[in-house]
């Protein structure tokens, strides 16, 4: 089997809704002037002009999800005591994501690494699907994936890799998962156009200068970090809305709720965001990160230094997305950029001079 | 075709005797209804467990029941929130779910030979509670062992048939008191942190280990360092909003280290390194 197709252009659609058959298949449709990722279903049109609002980790991370389901019966023995049965069966469909970009599916990695061996749900899901990642042609305003050890033609994460190229797209098996779509009706062999494609991401690559210092990744300074004037001065505008985390393709803090009917009900996780003055405000009032200095400090923290403590990289794949929709305009690349390592030297060199 | 065991999924577990230990404070026996997985059933002193009022939700308590007396599970509840409510609301039979043991431990290995020091406040005595019994459970492993325990009032002192026994045996130094209202012998009047001063424990060969709210952990902390005590002797252990329990769900992390998971137990020296301010 080869690793390499190719579709004409007027393949592609028809491809997508011929995956319909066999899959679910999550594709970026617009609605309203928003593109989310959404199951294809006859009518909607799969938009690949722009990078989508939100990021598709809800395929594999619902918004919402059920751990289980709790019945409360009649225990026989007590009447007036209930028995509790509880229920966690799963079943997930085979799942195919079209148009991941390369953010996103880097995305993906970052949650593996906290959840692919502890958790079932996660684990069902991710196993169950094919991400199938899309070239980017150019940067949009916010991008900053070269300055998060990525890059608009980065591979990693992706199971089969689209490039848009003479007049079709060219399809690259990174995986196993990802081979088994080339075999599939209308996949033409794609050596052919192998050459153009490269050039292409080649092109694609060069496309965004950084614009955090550090390579591959920045690295910030754990002694600039720590500044509270630093965190006051820069979450003075955030309205603690929590966007940045919804759209994010690497938060993946949540909560867990039950939700109660007569006779039982279930508990439920959902997104949460560390943004949110609740999200740590305990019981008896007291609040651990009751400012919002404090939680800005936590979100780009865990991003840049405790995800990285843990697992030696860090957890954003700048996508911009938390740049480009939010309402007073954080910007984390900036955030990050006069903490970084580097940025602190040049800092201390220039007062050295004055 | 998944090989995870569900770590989200909590076992049924039956309420066998609620006690109310203060106007707000009540603890739960209970014991797992599969027989074979209560017998099974280990945990080290001070780890703790998700304890699930189902339509409700859950939360996190210390198991407060020593390992070595494993006919029940105890959890002690302040009544603060939806949860705590609910679970307040529990009578014997009713049934709840039960994941644990989670989190680390108190460091009782290290501890052996040594004088301990236990400084409580409020509910902070029932992860102490654990220890405690634990360590009169192999009493010839430890030196002398001081309790200093106080609350706001008499009647919100935990465990109060118990503190009397500790009171008359010569397994423990007890000392009790009250911020105000109600005090008398054997009961002083006094923030614990002005209690400890006045009773001044010396450092040497000694462990303390302290729980309490926020504000009397702050204070203990910096009395014992002003007393001789290095942050490698002092332990606490610590609380935040918790929901997973399994070092997941981002609520409880200070930096890397997660309370539920990598926690409860630290060391002050620990918490310094991790520039944890109480």
């Amino acid at each position: 089997m080869t690793d390499k197709g190719y579709l004409p252009q007027d393949k592609w659609e028809p491809f997508i809704e011929s995956l319909s058959n066999d899959f679910r298949v999550y594709a970026p449709c617009e609605e309203d002037g928003v593109i989310t990722f959404q199951v294809l279903e006859k009518g909607k049109k799969v938009d690949l002009s722009r990078p989508s609002t939100s990021a598709p980790k809800g395929v594999m991370f619902p918004q919402s999800e059920r751990l289980f389901s709790f019945d409360f019966k009649k225990a026989p023995e007590s009447p007036d005591k209930m028995a509790v049965e509880l229920d966690a069966s799963t079943n997930m469909p085979e799942t195919v994501i079209i148009g991941a970009r390369p953010c996103d599916a880097k995305g993906f990695l970052t949650y593996d690494r906290v959840y692919l061996e502890v958790d079932p749900y996660y684990r069902e899901r991710r196993e169950k699907t094919t991400v199938v990642g899309f070239c980017c042609n150019g940067p949009f305003a916010g991008c900053f994936c070269t300055s998060a050890g990525g890059g608009l033609a980065e591979k990693e994460g992706s199971d089969l890799f689209v490039t848009e190229v003479d007049n079709g797209y060219f399809l690259e098996a990174i995986t196993e998962k990802g081979k088994k779509l080339l075999g599939r009706p209308m996949v033409e062999d794609g050596a052919s156009h192998a050459d153009a494609a490269s050039k292409k991401q080649e092109q694609a690559s060069k496309a965004l200068q950084k614009v955090i210092p550090g390579d591959p990744e920045p690295r910030i300074s754990r002694e600039a970090f720590e500044s509270d004037a630093f965190w006051d001065e820069v979450s003075a505008k955030c309205l603690s809305c929590g966007v940045c985390t919804y759209l994010c393709p690497t938060c993946y803090c949540f909560n867990i709720t039950d939700e109660a009917r007569l006779e039982g009900g279930e508990r439920v996780r959902s997104w949460d965001a560390c943004m949110f003055h609740h999200f740590t405000l305990e019981a008896s009032g007291h609040n651990p990160r009751g400012r919002k200095a404090m939680r800005l400090k936590q979100r780009v923290g865990h991003k840049f230094l405790y995800y990285v403590d843990k697992y030696g990289t860090i957890a954003c794949s700048g996508c911009g997305r938390c740049i480009r929709h939010c309402p007073v305009s954080v910007e984390i690349s900036g955030i990050v950029a006069r903490l970084t390592e580097g940025a602190q030297e040049d800092q201390k060199a220039a007062e050295a001079r004055s | 075709m998944s090989t995870v065991q569900n770590p989200y999924l909590p076992e049924i577990a039956t309420v066998t005797e609620v006690i109310e230990e203060t106007p707000n404070i009540k603890s739960f026996k209970v014991i797992l209804n599969d027989a074979e997985r209560m017998k099974s059933f280990t945990f080290e002193p001070g780890q703790v467990g998700q304890l699930s009022v189902f339509g409700v939700g859950e939360s996190t308590f210390v198991i407060n029941s020593p390992p070595t007396r494993m006919d029940y599970l105890q959890f002690s509840v302040m009544k603060a929130g939806e949860v705590t409510a609910a679970i307040h609301d529990l009578s014997a039979g009713d049934q709840v779910g039960v994941r644990g043991p989670l989190g680390n431990w108190f460091p009782y290995e290290m501890m052996k030979g040594k004088k301990i020091l236990f400084i409580g406040g409020g509910i902070g005595l029932a992860p102490l509670r654990t220890l405690i019994l634990f360590m009169r459970d192999n009493r010839k492993d430890y030196g002398d062992i001081t309790i200093i325990y106080g609350a706001r009032s008499a009647e919100d002192l935990c465990y109060k048939d118990e503190l009397k026994e500790w009171g008359e045996s010569k397994d423990f130094n007890l000392i009790l008191t009250v911020d105000a209202n109600s005090p008398g012998p054997p009961i002083k009047e006094g923030f614990v942190p002005t209690i400890l001063n006045e009773v001044a424990p010396k450092p040497d060969d000694t462990i303390a280990i302290t729980c309490g709210p926020p504000i009397m952990i702050k204070f203990v902390l910096q009395n014992l360092e002003k007393l001789g005590f290095k942050d490698e002797q002092v332990i606490t252990t610590l609380e935040a909003r918790m929901k997973c329990g399994i070092g997941l769900c981002g609520r409880c992390n200070i930096g890397h280290k997660f309370i539920c998971k990598d926690g409860p137990v630290f060391s002050a020296a620990e918490l310094r390194d991790l520039k944890y301010e109480i």
